[in-house]
């Protein structure tokens, strides 16, 4: 009894260490983003915001800023709407090659990052898509895609169809009974797939890595080239925007599933 | 606009699709097929910015800079792609191999807890799936510099200071702490479903606890072991950004490799066939867990992995 007691308290122990080694490194931007200095000394020894303004001020940051904040909202609808357009198909009929089709949406998720990259860059490069907004909008959206009809599909799964037969037996046209029966109730499917959308393109680093240009960068990609070309403290600031962005949103995202469930 | 049923057909018929089958000329036919029109524009952009540029690089591979195999027998035959690739392997199963003895003791004490512990030990380790990729990766640069937290830490211990940000050390710490729910979560979906009663039973039956997890409870765990240990090999495999970051041009994965022969060298022929072999071992790996994770709790949670896969 007492070795399976001291077992029980090691393992908690480690869980703890475990735990701050996940959570320190995430949290650690926030009081550097804070700091007076022009360094990325830990702990600052003088506090301001500086950093902030010069991130919500400097053009080549609001800039980039802006950029991801367009691109992520184009391709949350245009992921959102293509994507519950097709979850609508996947999940409700079958036919020749649907196997394959199933298998087309879920390969953005399983192919590595560094080949979709390379592969996207190539074609548009010919295509004259690279540093493009057509370009960003395509490549993210692709990579977009997967999680909406992911979603929305296992909401439709959980869908009593016999509630569409009862609005159209009391004589409901097809589009009034999407209206006011089928997308009240896969909303929340509808919207984390959204959500998750919006999450994938504002957080993507490696596509936009290479489909960038000097005119054309997302957050991320600055983010990247200030980590590799130069010592700039205003990365904590926009750090600490990302995280509280991309979190809240999939905090949303995670409610959003929750209610389905109870649904 | 996705209602296929119509009010003058018998309610059997349209409650029953495939059971019953309708004649071929049908509305309901008709209107099945249109539901299956709306993954059209979908399946489109998919085609056309994703299935083409893949074949267009396989192409690449094969007759660029001249027709033949050359750029694949280059993934053999040269020095510094050899290099690289055993480098990336070597980088890859030692990850994985941190990942699994942290993930293991860490989903057994989730296994333990009950209730809200247990809800706590969950977001905690799904963290890195609500982060910013980039904001962590750039959290890591700032630990693990020379005079960064690590180093100080080490330094008062008696340890330090000692080179991280560009070593091996360095580079397997950081991407470690961003594969690590690839491993908890299908290892704590099959110790969750491991009968503890077996367990006691060969406790009563006199073995010592040693050895009865190591011929009983170990056992039981593999699949979701099987299916970690793939999936963060696989994503390590092909990992860019923290490597890039945290690790030097000098000791360069894969995934940097890559980036280097199309960015620098223009060598879409050679960045090409390394792009295919990627693809091909992932591939390999996903479906060989799969068919031999067939039990349904670690095939959801390689499902769930695979999804989470894409914000690396």
């Amino acid at each position: 009894m007492r070795s399976a007691r001291t077992l029980r308290r090691g393992l908690a122990v480690f869980g703890v260490l475990v735990g701050l080694w996940l959570v320190v490194p995430t949290l650690i931007v926030v009081p550097i983003s804070f700091s007076g200095e022009d360094s990325f000394a830990f702990p600052p020894s003088s506090w301001s915001l500086r950093h902030y303004t010069t991130f919500f001020t400097e053009s080549s940051w609001l800039t980039s800023l802006l950029v991801s904040l367009q691109l992520a909202l184009i391709v949350t609808v245009v992921a959102t709407v293509l994507g519950t357009m097709a979850a609508f198909a996947l999940a409700r009929t079958s036919f020749v090659g649907k196997g394959t089709v199933d298998g087309l949406f879920l390969a953005p998720l399983i192919v590595p990052g560094i080949v979709v990259a390379v592969a996207m860059y190539a074609a548009f490069l010919g295509w004259g898509l690279v540093g493009t907004p057509v370009g960003f909008v395509a490549a993210h959206s692709v990579l977009a895609l997967p999680f909406v009809t992911v979603n929305v599909t296992a909401a439709l799964a959980g869908f009593d169809r016999t509630l569409e037969r009862a609005a159209a037996g009391l004589g409901a046209s097809s589009f009034t009974t999407f209206r006011s029966v089928t997308f009240p109730l896969i909303r929340p499917g509808i919207l984390a797939g959204a959500l998750f959308a919006f999450v994938t393109s504002f957080d993507e680093v490696v596509v936009s890595l290479f489909i960038q240009s000097p005119n054309l960068q997302t957050l991320p990609v600055r983010m990247f080239n200030s980590v590799t070309n130069e010592v700039d403290p205003t990365i904590a600031a926009a750090s600490t925007v990302v995280l509280v962005i991309s979190t809240a949103l999939l905090g949303l995202a995670s409610i959003s599933r929750r209610n389905r469930r109870h649904a | 606009m996705a209602v296929t049923s119509d009010t003058s057909a018998p309610p059997a018929r349209t409650g029953a699709p495939g059971r019953v089958p309708p004649p071929r000329t049908s509305p309901r036919r008709v209107a099945v097929r249109g539901v299956a029109l709306l993954a059209v524009p979908a399946v489109v952009v998919l085609v056309v910015f994703f299935v083409v540029p893949a074949l267009r690089l396989l192409w690449l591979s094969v007759t660029s800079p001249e027709p033949g195999l050359g750029n694949y027998a280059a993934l053999v035959t040269d020095d510094v792609a050899v290099t690289v690739v055993l480098r990336t392997l070597g980088m890859a199963a030692m990850v994985t191999v941190v990942c699994l003895l942290v993930a293991y003791p860490y989903a057994y004490l989730m296994s333990l807890v009950s209730g809200r512990w247990r809800g706590l030990l969950l977001a905690v380790v799904l963290i890195p799936f609500w982060t910013s990729l980039m904001a962590r990766t750039f959290a890591w640069v700032v630990l693990l510099q020379d005079n960064g937290i690590v180093n100080r830490a080490l330094d008062t211990v008696g340890l330090g200071p000692v080179r991280l940000l560009g070593t091996t050390a360095g580079v397997t710490l950081a991407m470690a702490q961003v594969m690590l729910p690839f491993m908890v979560l299908p290892v704590y979906t099959t110790l969750r479903g491991i009968d503890r009663r077996l367990v006691d039973a060969a406790l009563s039956l006199g073995a010592r606890p040693v050895v009865a997890f190591l011929r009983v409870y170990l056992p039981l765990s593999f699949p979701g072991v099987a299916a970690g240990a793939t999936l963060v090999m696989v994503l390590s495999l092909g990992f860019y950004v923290t490597p890039s970051l945290v690790g030097s041009p000098q000791q360069s994965m894969l995934a940097q490799f890559i980036a280097v022969q199309v960015n620098q060298l223009v060598n879409f022929g050679g960045a090409g066939a390394l792009a295919v072999a990627l693809l091909v071992v992932t591939l390999v790996l996903v479906g060989g867990v799969q068919l031999l994770t067939r039990t349904k709790g670690s095939r959801r949670a390689t499902g769930a992995g695979v999804a989470g896969g894409a914000l690396v």
